[in-house]
């Protein structure tokens, strides 16, 4: 029993979150003139996925105490090179999503390293790298198009079973084969104990720099897979730098919904994927509630001025008002 | 060899190296041509430079205390906006423009403000909804009737006017590099701000209300953005949709190109300056050699890492 109530206290943030979505979701589906259909199940997990797993690449870096602002532009840069190389027979679509995964990890490692190796501050380097990264990709798409494999973009977009949409396996399969593995391992913990207090960790023995190059490079990873996958939803490569932009700050915003702080070492990767899936729903709901279209922006941006202000709660339950301060 | 002792210790280093890397990139253009060190070609980097400057001296305020406004933005684009929609209020529409706009920046900073001095909020995600916010309550504005967007003509002069040859632009970001360096070096208030940004515990506990200084800045950092929008709307002679978007990162650039820290707590007003020029040349000089988008931003980028990783490098050990 006390189990229980330890975890309940311990993940209230992600299954706070998971509850808002199950209801929002639930008032689209209801909302929504068309009903329960595989069809819209399919698009709003598309989509969701998308934000969802670069959201779970921002977590990681969060974790460290890091922020990772170049999370959209990997994210674009994979998009753009997944446009030109997945394509063709079976053996070069294989060769072509390795190659896709490996710009993806190898930019989450150049990232990594200049964090731990070139002592900068994670903000500037990953703006910087950031600045690169887009590059790379207008200079691979300098106008939006390219086109991925059909049959296995058509495949990775439907539903197995007219149930189950293959993006959300996908994304279990990710926290399955690269999330739980990470947060259950050794180096795992060690990215905790750097981002909730860096020189106590220092002192205790623990690798530290290790461990950032670890959170950054699956950081890059996931980016990769990301932009892997986005392109089999739109069938094209877009280096628009706004489109990278947008998700890096989305993906911050649905790390920090989802319970996780970014002064570093609380929270993790399932609470950001109910925050990214929020955020989704309610551009979802603004449709489906015809909100006049005027008022969308406002109305999104205040939605996301509320989420954030959530963590505020904590403040006003604090008994010494120097704890606030860090 | 004392001069240069006293001179290394009145400079910092940061502030010098962003020099000698302004110098550097002007005379590796002059190779390209020689309007690259012409005096029209200057004083123009200055006017252009102001616009992001203005916004460089106001993040510096709140890079020092060690948060960030990305709410800067769409506080430019309201700045333009709202100094344009006011002066089509008649005569004393006009008049107020300019105060008009200063005052909607300051009122965004300071809510900016709240959010992270009471509520606690971590900067970085409340100026990001606050930024939100203010887009859509611009859109809402623009696009519910469509309001004057005609600069007034002090705001047309402000920005591509001159005096005796130096472009008024250039006067404005001056006098509030002053003002910023009076109010960091001479006044409590500025001891105050780095207190904050090296350790904002030790500082509330020696009885200053840091609460109430975190919206200062904030507010300044408003106030700042919205003037940028009022020169960039008066150069323009216009105020248009997302004019305050490409400013956001050139503008972190330069702070932090200029040695400030980003942690907070370290950093001057002439680095900024110096900083704010830097990335201003830099940009300009990568589109007049018409060198294609991808290849500037790859560029950009990694001229901020080789000078990041020349000075800007922390020490190995945090304890």
């Amino acid at each position: 029993m006390s189990n229980v109530r330890l975890w309940l206290a311990q993940n209230y943030a992600p299954i706070l979150t998971a509850v808002v979505f199950a209801a929002m979701f639930g008032t689209y589906i209801g909302e929504s003139s068309a009903g329960w259909k595989v069809a819209i199940l399919d698009t709003a997990a598309n989509n969701a996925v998308v934000l969802a797993i670069v959201a779970m690449a921002q977590t990681l870096v969060v974790i460290t105490r890091g922020v990772d602002l170049s999370a959209g532009m990997i994210f674009i840069m994979a998009n753009c090179i997944a446009s030109a190389l997945v394509v063709g027979s079976p053996g070069e679509v294989g060769l072509g999503i390795f190659g896709v995964l490996l710009a993806g990890t190898a930019a989450g490692l150049c990232n990594g390293l200049l964090v731990v190796l070139g002592r900068l501050p994670p903000i500037i380097v990953t703006l910087a790298t950031g600045s690169i990264f887009s590059g790379i990709a207008l200079s691979i798409r300098p106008t939006p198009g390219g086109s991925v494999n059909e049959s296995l973009a058509d495949f990775m977009t439907s539903d197995i079973f007219g149930a189950i949409p293959v993006s959300l396996i996908l994304l279990l399969a990710i926290i399955v084969l690269i999330w739980v593995p990470f947060r259950m391992s050794v180096i795992g913990r060690y990215c905790y104990a750097a981002g909730s207090a860096e020189s106590a960790a220092y002192m205790s023995g623990v690798p530290i720099g290790r461990a950032k190059l670890v959170a950054y490079t699956l950081a890059g990873l996931l980016g990769g897979i990301a932009g892997l996958f986005v392109t089999f939803v739109t069938d094209s490569g877009d280096a628009g730098a706004s489109v990278g932009g947008t998700y890096t700050l989305n993906s911050i915003a649905a790390v920090v919904i989802g319970g996780t702080s970014l002064y570093g070492g609380v929270g993790g990767a399932i609470g950001s994927i109910f925050g990214a899936f929020t955020l989704r729903t309610i551009d979802d709901l603004l449709l489906v509630f015809r909100l006049p279209p005027l008022w969308q922006p406002l109305f999104q941006g205040f939605v996301l001025l509320c989420a954030v202000s959530l963590g505020a709660v904590r403040i006003f339950r604090l008994h010494n008002r120097l704890d606030g301060f860090q | 060899m004392t001069l240069l002792a006293a001179l290394r210790r009145k400079v910092d280093r940061p502030s010098l190296i962003a020099s000698g890397a302004v110098v550097m990139l002007l005379l590796i253009g002059s190779l390209y041509s020689s309007n690259f060190v012409s005096p029209t070609y200057l004083l123009q980097q200055l006017q252009i430079g102001a616009f992001l400057g203005v916004i460089t001296v106001g993040l510096l305020m709140v890079v020092l205390l060690g948060h960030v406004d990305l709410s800067i933005p769409w506080v430019v684009t309201m700045g333009g906006m709202m100094a344009t929609a006011a002066g089509g209020f008649g005569q004393g529409g006009v008049a107020l423009a300019i105060p008009f706009a200063l005052l909607c920046g300051l009122f965004v900073g300071v809510i900016n403000g709240i959010g992270v001095a009471f509520l606690r909020i971590p900067s970085m995600i409340f100026t990001l909804g606050v930024n939100a916010v203010v887009q859509g309550l611009v859109l809402l504005y623009t696009g519910g009737f469509a309001p004057q967007d005609r600069a007034t003509a002090l705001m047309h002069w402000l920005a591509v006017g001159a005096v005796f040859g130096v472009p008024s632009a250039a006067l404005v970001w001056l006098l509030l590099l002053f003002v910023a360096a009076f109010v960091l070096r001479l006044t409590p208030l500025g001891r105050y701000i780095f207190a904050i940004g090296n350790r904002e515990r030790a500082t509330y506990l020696s009885g200053v209300d840091t609460r109430m200084i975190l919206i200062f800045c904030f507010a300044a950092s408003g106030m700042c953005s919205a003037l940028s929008g009022v020169l960039l709307a008066g150069y323009s002679n216009m105020a248009y949709q997302a004019m305050g978007d490409p400013y956001l990162l050139p503008a972190f650039a330069g702070v932090v190109l200029g040695g400030a820290n980003v942690l907070g707590g370290r950093g001057t007003v002439a680095g900024a300056a110096i900083g704010g020029l830097l990335v201003t040349i830099l940009l300009s000089m990568l589109s007049v050699t018409q060198v294609p988008d991808a290849d500037r931003r790859i560029i950009y980028g990694i001229i901020i890492l080789v000078m990041m990783l020349i000075y800007g490098r922390e020490a190995r050990i945090h304890v």
